[in-house]
């Protein structure tokens, strides 16, 4: 019954926002089920679909999951927008300043990096919680801002190619290419770029699960988080707790890199993330800051990201906005979710469902 | 050098804080009630676009200007309802409203101006470059009064610091969180239409680009007081406005240009650094970010 309560929640979210997408629709005077048909409809499609689905939802995983360690230590992370831009950018320096090195010496340096930049950059916050008291959010928007600044100077002064228009680096070594599924995966061309890094993703689920609810220092990160008080009498320290938990966080988001310069750019691509950061808060969120309901959230924002494309193409006045307007309604709801439990209540629903 | 230091740089300076300044005070009113306002920018980008789409329709400036701060209104009444209502995390509560408020207007002009985010041009008679800026300058002295000098200040402040003690003093805390979330909407709101129809001639996709987050951090390192709040949006318009103006003015004694980059990134060093306490103590609100639950 816990359980079911546990979906019920983000399931009426979901509904709800489409709802209130659908009525906006409506009053632009355009059919809401046509385009809502456009939209799953082209995002469940064999192979164009479905490839492209998966290869939107591997950042939304890594990005979820960085949410949601932090979350479970009791921080908000809105930094892992930054944390990816830096991870990316470390990832593509080793992939060009080694490019010559062969894949098995390469390819693990690249992902030490993108762990690593995403880690450092989320490890800064934490220290300046830790050490000066300075609130996680704050510090972790600044960042974000200092990331993309940071990233796209380098990009423009060292490592772009001398009269590229576009604001990208060099290739990356050949070495540092990982595979696409297409190669192992029949009817699935290699065009599509969902790549070995969705995989990794669904791996970090299960480490990110294991990690928290199976390890020691995962209970001890999850104690500060239910309880900061009680969690240090019975002697932990929350300000290791917290550096470390902003550390493994980072470190997941930074693994956005792989997936962006690894398998798909091959580079650099200055300006790439299409608000993953923000988005993985919505993940997290409406997951329930499980590793589990973060990889059906991701989908499902991915599902609508790569729908609203079609929607756009397709439909006359609905434009894929209508994604950004449903992503930000659903976190509303999920956030208000006491509007729910109270409008729920008044008709019983929720009584019966205690039973 | 001395082309960079100008009259033309004072008033760039004066055009690029005024933006800031009213997003910043508004944010003030609120963060001051204890509700976090990370979705100034989504309240900007609602005036911003309001304000270029009315005054399109309507052929009148003012008009606009009044419907955009009435978007700003409307979109902080979703923050005020989800937080103060309902509870909900202020910060995500904020951060979802920023990703809303990226999709709505372009959503809205996609369907009525069948474009890909912007508004059509707006005739320069249309225009009001003064009317927000003079708004803005003289908020600061208004907004140090109502906050210092009015019982209505005294009670938003009490019940940002102490909403326990505000309540048993028969202050209404509900209400004056309302009040404080409902003002930072209208002044982002006019922050925005300012952009849209003072600065420039129409709304384009994402037109904000990070001003409400510089607006809160000039908040925060203005330590959540209106002169030191105006003194920071000054500071950080000057980042912008000296950004604007430099490229390929001002060189590095090696004869290259100083990265455009380092410039931007200055407001928020500054912040972090003040927040981390090296630049005297900057203490938030004592129950910001805390819903108040009242005692039964």
């Amino acid at each position: 019954m816990i359980f079911l309560r546990q979906l019920l929640f983000p399931l009426i979210a979901v509904i709800a926002a489409f709802i209130v997408g659908g009525i906006l629709i409506l009053l632009i005077g355009d059919n809401p089920i046509e385009a809502y048909r456009l939209l799953l409809g082209s995002a469940l499609s064999w192979p164009d679909g479905i490839g492209y689905t998966l290869f939107y939802a591997t950042p939304l995983i890594f990005t979820g999951l960085a949410v949601l360690v932090a979350f479970r230590c009791g921080l908000l992370n809105i930094g892992a927008e930054g944390q990816l831009y830096i991870a990316a950018f470390a990832t593509a320096w080793v992939g060009i300043t080694f490019a010559n090195l062969t894949a098995w010496i390469l390819l693990p340096l690249c992902f030490v990096a993108a762990i690593l930049g995403g880690g450092v950059w989320g490890a800064i916050p934490g220290v300046l919680k830790a050490r000066f008291g300075s609130h996680e959010v704050i510090n972790t928007i600044m960042l974000n801002f200092i990331a993309v600044a940071l990233c796209s100077y380098f990009t423009q002064y060292h490592y772009k190619l001398p009269g590229d228009p576009i604001m990208q680096t060099t290739p990356i070594g050949p070495g540092a290419h990982i595979a696409r599924l297409g190669k192992f995966v029949p009817g699935l061309p290699e065009r599509i770029p969902v790549n070995v890094a969705f995989l990794l993703a669904l791996l970090c689920c299960l480490l990110v699960y294991l990690f928290l609810w199976r390890t020691k220092w995962g209970y001890e990160l999850r104690a500060t988080g239910t309880n900061p008080s009680a969690a240090e009498y019975g002697g932990i320290s929350i300000r290791k707790q917290i550096i470390i938990a902003m550390t493994i966080s980072g470190s997941l988001a930074g693994m956005v890199g792989i997936n962006e310069v690894l398998g798909y750019r091959y580079r650099y691509y200055d300006g790439f993330s299409d608000n993953y950061g923000f988005t993985g808060i919505a993940v997290a969120l409406l997951g329930r800051n499980h590793p589990a309901g973060v990889v059906v959230a991701a989908l499902l924002f991915a599902v609508l990201q790569r729908g609203g494309i079609h929607v756009d193409g397709f439909s006359e006045n609905v434009t894929k906005d209508i994604v950004q307007v449903l992503q930000g309604t659903i976190i509303l709801f999920v956030a208000a979710e006491a509007f729910f439990s109270g409008s729920l209540g008044r008709f019983g629903l929720l009584k019966r469902a205690k039973v | 050098m001395s082309e960079l230091f100008s009259i033309a740089l004072f008033w760039s300076i004066i055009r690029t804080s005024t933006p800031l300044i009213l997003a910043a005070l508004g944010g003030m009113f609120s963060e001051r009630a204890g509700v976090i306002n990370i979705a100034l920018e989504g309240m900007m980008l609602a005036g911003a676009f309001t304000a270029a789409a009315v005054t399109y329709a309507a052929g009148n400036p003012f008009v606009g200007l009044v419907a955009g701060m009435a978007a700003g209104v409307l979109v902080a009444l979703i923050h005020a309802v989800a937080c103060i209502s309902y509870k909900a995390d202020q910060v995500v509560t904020g951060t979802a409203i920023n990703i809303l408020m990226i999709g709505m207007p372009a959503f809205l002009s996609g369907a009525f101006f069948l474009s890909s985010g912007s508004t059509p041009q707006i005739p320069k008679g249309q225009l009001i470059p003064w009317t927000p800026i003079v708004i803005a300058f003289a908020l600061v002295p208004i907004a140090w009064y109502v906050l210092y000098k009015t019982p209505f200040g005294l009670r938003l402040r009490a019940v940002g610091e102490n909403p326990e003690a505000a309540d048993a003093a028969g202050v209404s805390v509900a209400r004056m969180k309302y009040a404080g979330v409902l003002l930072s909407g209208a002044l982002a709101g006019i922050g925005g239409a300012y952009l849209s129809i003072g600065q420039s001639s129409l709304f384009t996709r994402n037109m904000t680009s990070g001003r409400g987050f510089i607006a809160l951090a000039a908040l925060i390192f203005g330590k959540w007081r209106p002169v030191q709040t105006l003194l920071a949006c000054l500071l950080f318009g000057f980042t912008e406005a000296v950004s604007i103006q430099m490229q390929g003015v001002m060189k590095l004694p090696s004869g290259e240009d100083i990265p455009v980059q380092f410039i931007q990134m200055v407001p928020y060093l500054l912040t972090i650094i003040v927040l981390a306490g090296f630049i005297g103590s900057s203490r938030p609100p004592q129950a910001l970010g805390i819903p108040y639950q009242k005692e039964r």
